[in-house]
């Protein structure tokens, strides 16, 4: 097997138990988005265009609560600004990768595919451009069909579940459980409970404009505190 | 019901948002680092909007007209709790799930 082809097979396999994890997820988005009032057409072309599920639940909410557009496209691009990051720390990784290619790998830049690919970069070093190019894709490969396939399944049944089934509570019960394993410092806790306080202190504020407050002051308290603590080490 | 004229917008443009992000420096090669301070607030981002944003309605539920409703609740602290211990997301949900059905079947 030629090192591209073994480094494709290894980017798969390491991005397969991300891919199980992303079907219930994919399945909760189509529900939630029918529940909504999406039909099954404009969830699959919400989710094929965005591809970023956290921004596309918190769009589906605050379009929900009638927010204007700017406060909509503010919140989920905020969701989405962690990504930022992700660009930053893959670019000197993939230095004479044509543009095409990088331009389709921005594509593909989620969560799952960028935390499995900069940990094989970072453990392996003297890998090639091409080989680095191959782990990439094979990362791609298994989670963004399970991803639109999910969001399919879950918008055509939607319609199908009953209020019983409480599923207004699925989405704060996901992000509240993607959040749970990042509470892992002072710093991160603290921001996380600035931003609950601030959030339920300013509901009373028009469109969801009091969370864009509270996620501003908590990223700086989470920032303050890390740098802080880094200041005295 | 959501808005359509708000969504058709909303979805292209954010749409060419996010892909504006991922594309940023991967894309040009920028080579100049973020300042420090933007890094370190990035690292924060998830943490500091994802419970905000779901915090209003935990707490005062659409789903029981703005009453505080003790299964969503005690489902909330159960899902924080279990992803805090098992560092899992996956379980943390499934054990939010169980905590809600069980509290909806009780009470």
């Amino acid at each position: 097997m030629s090192p591209e082809r073994s480094a494709y097979f290894r980017g798969l396999r390491a991005s397969l138990p991300f891919t199980v994890v992303a079907i219930p997820f994919g399945m909760l988005f189509g529900v939630v988005s029918t529940e909504a009032g999406l039909h099954v057409w404009e969830t699959m072309v919400f989710t094929i265009a965005v591809f970023a599920g956290a921004s596309q639940f918190a769009a589906i909410q605050t379009m929900q609560e009638n927010a204007p557009v700017v406060i909509v496209l503010l919140t989920a691009l905020a969701v989405n600004l962690r990504m930022l990051m992700y660009s930053v720390a893959l670019a000197p990784h993939f230095g004479t990768t044509p543009l095409w290619l990088r331009a389709v790998m921005s594509y593909f830049l989620v969560d799952q595919t960028f935390a499995t690919t900069i940990v094989e970069v970072e453990k392996n070093p003297h890998l090639t451009q091409a080989e680095k190019v191959a782990f990439f894709f094979g990362t791609v490969t298994p989670i963004v069909p399970a991803w639109f396939a999910a969001a399919l399944a879950g918008a055509i049944v939607g319609r199908a579940v009953p209020p019983e089934w409480a599923l207004d509570f699925a989405l704060p019960i996901t992000f509240l459980g993607m959040v749970a394993p990042m509470l892992r410092s002072l710093p991160h806790v603290a921001a996380a409970a600035t931003g609950i306080a601030l959030s339920l202190a300013l509901a009373w504020m028009p469109f969801g404009t009091g969370l864009l407050v509270a996620a501003t002051v908590a990223m700086a308290v989470g920032a303050l505190l890390d740098a802080w603590r880094e200041s005295r080490q | 019901m959501i808005d359509r004229t708000t969504l058709y917008i909303v979805i292209p443009v954010l749409a060419l948002g996010t892909y504006l992000i991922r594309f940023s420096f991967l894309g040009t090669l920028g080579n100049r680092p973020l300042p420090a301070w933007l890094t370190r607030a990035l690292k924060f981002t998830a943490v500091a909007i994802l419970p905000a944003l779901v915090a209003p309605g935990v707490f005062w539920p659409a789903a029981t007209g703005g009453q505080t409703d003790p299964a969503r609740l005690t489902a909330a602290v159960v899902t924080l709790a279990v992803g805090v211990l098992t560092k899992n997301t996956l379980t943390a949900i499934l054990a939010g799930a169980a905590a809600l059905y069980g509290m909806i079947a009780i009470v």
